[in-house]
């Protein structure tokens, strides 16, 4: 989902009109980094030119700013100011693609976070410093000010200080950097060390404001703000409790961040803050600082979400308990408290052990039921968290058990909101993997409505669309209708992209479709099995593995198939040639297809003359069972052209082969023995297997329920048996 | 002390506070006579002064300014005749312990306007904020550190812009940041001295029950 992830937010960058050229997108941090910075440029030509229409002094100092969250957020600002009053077309739409960008660049944030690379803290912009020049905006000044008083003043000072400080737009980078750069983070992370309730509060107000600027939260942590904020949590005022929490879900966006809060044993507190059922002593005089539990609770998931993206967190949120809490926050109705809970377990639902915890706290039920919610952010999140879930069959059988498959079926129509319809596809696709719920999205028309979403949707969305119309396509009902309502030729359209995780889905969907002789008409009519044979090419071994499967269909099923697998230039060798890859799905799936070429026997002559024989006795010594078993298969195949027989016990395939016979699974039993009966048409291969034994092993399965094998097996014993008796008959004659 | 005196002054007493119980009354007003000294004298004339009420203040609630807890003496002393008598005492401490919000909020406006016109001027704030910077420097920049503060607060408080703080301008603010309550010193106890009291005055109470 990651790798899905970052294709996601590269594709929203790519598609502003203004746009990067397209580069190779392989999954690398690299390639992150260089999508940002294109990003960063388009956004860097939009916000100059916002800029000079502004009315306000102006800020020639900003443009040394090089971080691009900052020109989010000041962006966004500008917009909101002027928006109404000046361009007003202009600033709503890049308002909206602001949010886009902003989400996706955040995205990034988070994956990165997620992953377990380290050099997302090189990637820290160079600090940047304000210059201390006439240029300084009037709050540069006033907030130094102001900051003064932190450090000289008294409590009341302290308080007045705070108070005023907060009437400032601290949403505003200029002001958010004035209070660091004048000394301010130190001073307010010192009074949250002091015992003075007022100024804790003050303090926190703010720093839960201006921790939304990346820069800020490094520093925070720099400072050591984080085990503070985590002491805090412990404190009997709720009102703090809350803020405290607010801000460490601020800070807590990225990894080393997360790593400090679990090390000061802030996630322990944090699932502590959940459990509002309790009421503890409260003072008989109510404080005027006090706040309800339920909103302690809010925040402290609030927390957990932010804290959540990393592993070693959502490992620590369970050990303390965290799911049968959130499942009970989950029965609430109010949407600001269920989309951070839903949010937390999406996050943690990646990992098995969760999903065991969530099945037995039937919190599926509750989130099938939110998906039917107003709000959309939270169906997002649902969505998000059953595709997290569905990997596991029980919960793919509770989901449609509580009713949730229709709710997704109709949210597929919906396709304004893209995050959505992203989670959403996902949601579908995994659910989709049981046959069961495949019926009930035929019911609800969702076949068609996904062949409708072929077209026109972020990459995102269309790995996902893709897979769940490849699960859906092991039917042969389903198959049909895809047909019908022209979803062929889209999925061929989506095999010249570049998305791996997309290339792998479309051509398993491609493949699937292929099994029906109408489908593969229209497929070889738009020229799909050459852009499948083309993928054979692409560097992932996911996609040449995909991609391989879904020929052999194609080639079982095309009219005139040797002459159309003549036709492609070079094929034949390219395809001989991926028999010297190392990845064992990729062999596996070449061996099938070079089963599925050799039925025609003029191919069979051309890969010979490619030198297929020794380079498929080479593979012989496996352990692995998919690969020994197409490995045979292709083996017996390929017997039945000139000396390839004699070839293959010259290159020493026959002795590995027998020891397949030692295996637990009857289908390489099967092809084994096929491969050996057709190897012992020629007398040195019986020498051979009889020396390593073939006879015992094959005699135990002349009995066997399987037919082919029964066949297979006392054909090949015979020819031995015959070659033997030969030999006596000739010493004695 | 008389039972049906006494009585008849919880009686009295708790027809305008209500946020205590008779029993609680009861209480308060036998600390009220242990502070005063004088167990025997007729209640209405008896009282506590300045500075016996400025030192419970300090022991008891924890205050430490001087301005202040004459302020708060004044606040509690309603019939303005220097001496805090039992009525007041009880009201006043229902304002501590069990005041509501708005309660609260006019207890600490009427701390921190000095003069009869229930208005806040500078000269007042000036005054209750002098001492609240560490003397760093040398004395012409704190005086001007705080005079500046005071405009701070004024522009943070003064709603109708002119030039003093209203008892409508206290409430708006207070209302949109409740750490404005106290804002020019400390003229609650915090919640700590107040549990603490209430535990020792009310231990009675309690123990009776059982």
């Amino acid at each position: 989902m990651s790798k899905q992830e970052v294709k996601f937010s590269e594709q929203l960058q790519k598609d502003q009109p203004n746009k990067a050229p397209k580069e190779e997108v392989a999954v690398t941090h690299k390639t992150s980094i260089t999508s940002r910075k294109s990003a960063q440029e388009n956004r860097i030509n939009l916000g100059r030119s916002q800029l000079t229409k502004r009315l306000e002094p102006s800020l020639n100092w900003r443009t040394s700013v090089s971080s691009k969250e900052s020109r989010n957020t000041l962006r966004d600002t500008q917009v909101e100011k002027h928006g109404g009053k000046l361009e007003k077309s202009r600033s709503s739409l890049s308002s909206g693609r602001a949010q886009l960008i902003r989400k996706s660049v955040e995205k990034i944030e988070e994956i990165i976070s997620d992953s377990s690379s380290e050099s997302e803290e090189d990637e820290e912009q160079p600090d940047h410093r304000q210059e201390a020049n006439a240029d300084l905006p009037s709050e540069y000044w006033q907030i130094q000010k102001l900051v003064k008083y932190l450090k000289g003043g008294n409590q009341t000072a302290t308080v007045i200080a705070l108070c005023s400080m907060k009437d400032f737009n601290l949403a505003q980078e200029t002001c958010q950097l004035a209070i660091r750069d004048v000394g301010g983070l130190e001073v307010l992370i010192n009074l949250l060390e002091t015992d003075e309730v007022k100024c804790k509060i003050g303090s926190l107000k703010i720093l839960k404001e201006i921790s939304h600027n990346p820069q800020i939260r490094r520093n925070i942590v720099d400072l050591g703000g984080l085990p503070v904020m985590v002491n805090i949590l412990d404190s009997p005022h709720k009102s703090l409790k809350c803020l405290a929490a607010e801000t460490i879900a601020n800070v807590a966006k990225f990894k080393r961040a997360r790593r400090v809060v679990r090390r000061h044993g802030g996630i322990t507190k944090l699932v502590a803050l959940l459990d509002c059922g309790k009421h503890s002593a409260e003072p008989a005089q109510s404080s005027l600082y006090e706040t309800r539990d339920v909103e302690v609770a809010r925040c402290g998931a609030l927390a957990l979400w932010s804290c959540s993206k990393s592993y070693a967190n959502k490992e620590s949120i369970r050990k303390a308990g965290g799911i049968p809490l959130l499942a009970r926050l989950l029965k609430t109705s109010h949407e600001d408290m269920l989309i951070p809970v839903v949010g937390t377990l999406q996050e943690c639902a990646s990992e098995e052990n969760y999903r065991a915890a969530i099945k037995a706290e039937r919190i599926i039920e509750n989130l099938v039921k939110n998906l039917n919610s107003e709000n959309e952010q939270l169906q997002e999140h649902c969505a998000m968290a059953i595709y997290q879930c569905a990997e596991d069959e029980d919960t793919r059988d509770l989901v449609r058990l509580h009713g949730g498959l229709k709710p997704l079926a109709s949210l597929l129509t919906n396709t304004d909101n893209k995050e959505r319809l992203a989670a959403v596809t996902g949601a579908v696709w995994k659910c989709s993997i049981s046959k069961e719920n495949v019926t009930k999205f035929r019911e609800y028309k969702a076949i068609e409505t996904l062949v409708g979403l072929l077209t026109d949707q972020p990459e995102e969305v269309l790995v996902n669309v893709v897979g769940a119309l490849g699960e859906c396509c092991q039917e042969h009902e389903n198959r049909i209708i895809i047909r019908k309502c022209g979803g062929i030729q889209p999925l061929v359209n989506l095999l010249v992209g570049i998305n791996q995780a997309l290339l792998v889905n479309v051509t398993k969907a491609v493949g699937a479709c292929a099994v029906e002789p109408e489908s593969m008409m229209i497929i070889d009519r738009l020229d799909g099995v050459r852009l499948l044979w083309s993928l054979l090419k692409n560097p992932h071994p996911d996609v040449k593995a995909s991609a391989a499967w879904a020929l052999c269909p194609c080639i079982q099923n095309a009219k005139d198939a040797g002459e159309m697998v003549r036709s492609f230039v070079g094929g034949l060798e390219l395809v001989v040639n991926l028999l010297k890859s190392e990845n064992k799905e990729v062999l596996a799936s070449v061996c099938a297809v070079i089963t599925n070429i050799a039925k025609d026997q003029e191919n069979l002559a051309v890969i010979t003359d490619h030198g297929v024989v020794p380079l498929l006795s080479k593979l012989a010594n496996t352990n692995n069972d998919k690969l020994r078993r197409h490995l045979a298969e292709t083996i017996s195949r390929c017997c039945m052209w000139g000396r390839n027989r004699v070839a293959f016990g010259e290159h020493k395939a026959v002795a590995p082969l027998v020891r397949y016979l030692k295996s637990n699974d009857t289908n390489v039993h099967r092809a084994t023995a096929q491969a050996l009966y057709q190897l012992s048409e020629d007398a040195d291969n019986c020498i051979t297997m009889h020396e390593n034994g073939a006879v015992k092993l094959l005699l135990d399965m002349v009995g066997s329920p399987d037919e082919e094998l029964q066949e297979a097996a006392a054909g090949c014993i015979s020819n031995i048996r015959r070659l033997a008796l030969a030999i006596e008959k000739a010493r004695y004659s | 002390m008389d039972q049906k005196v006494l009585k008849r002054l919880v009686e009295s007493i708790s027809k305008s506070v209500n946020s205590f119980k008779k029993s609680e009354i009861e209480c308060l007003i036998r600390i009220f006579h242990n502070l005063v000294g004088r167990g025997d004298v007729k209640l209405a004339n008896v009282g506590l002064d300045r500075n016996t009420f400025r030192v419970i203040l300090h022991s008891v609630f924890g205050m430490t300014d001087d301005v202040l807890m004459n302020r708060v003496f004044f606040a509690f002393d309603k019939d303005n005749d220097n001496y805090i008598n039992v009525k007041e005492w009880v009201r006043g401490l229902s304002v501590f312990l069990r005041g509501t919000f708005e309660e609260k909020l006019r207890f600490c406006f009427e701390v921190y306007y000095f003069n009869g016109d229930g208005y806040i001027s500078r000269e007042r704030i000036y005054d209750m904020l002098k001492n609240s910077l560490h003397q760093q420097s040398p004395g012409e920049e704190t005086d001007e550190g705080i005079t500046e503060l005071v405009d701070i607060a004024l522009k943070k408080m003064d709603y109708d812009n002119d030039g003093k703080i209203s008892f409508a301008d206290f409430e708006k603010a207070v209302k949109e940041d409740r750490l404005l309550l106290e804002v020019f010193g400390p003229c609650l106890p915090e919640a700590k001295s107040c549990l603490d009291f209430e535990a020792l005055a009310f231990q009675h109470i309690l123990t009776s029950s059982f």
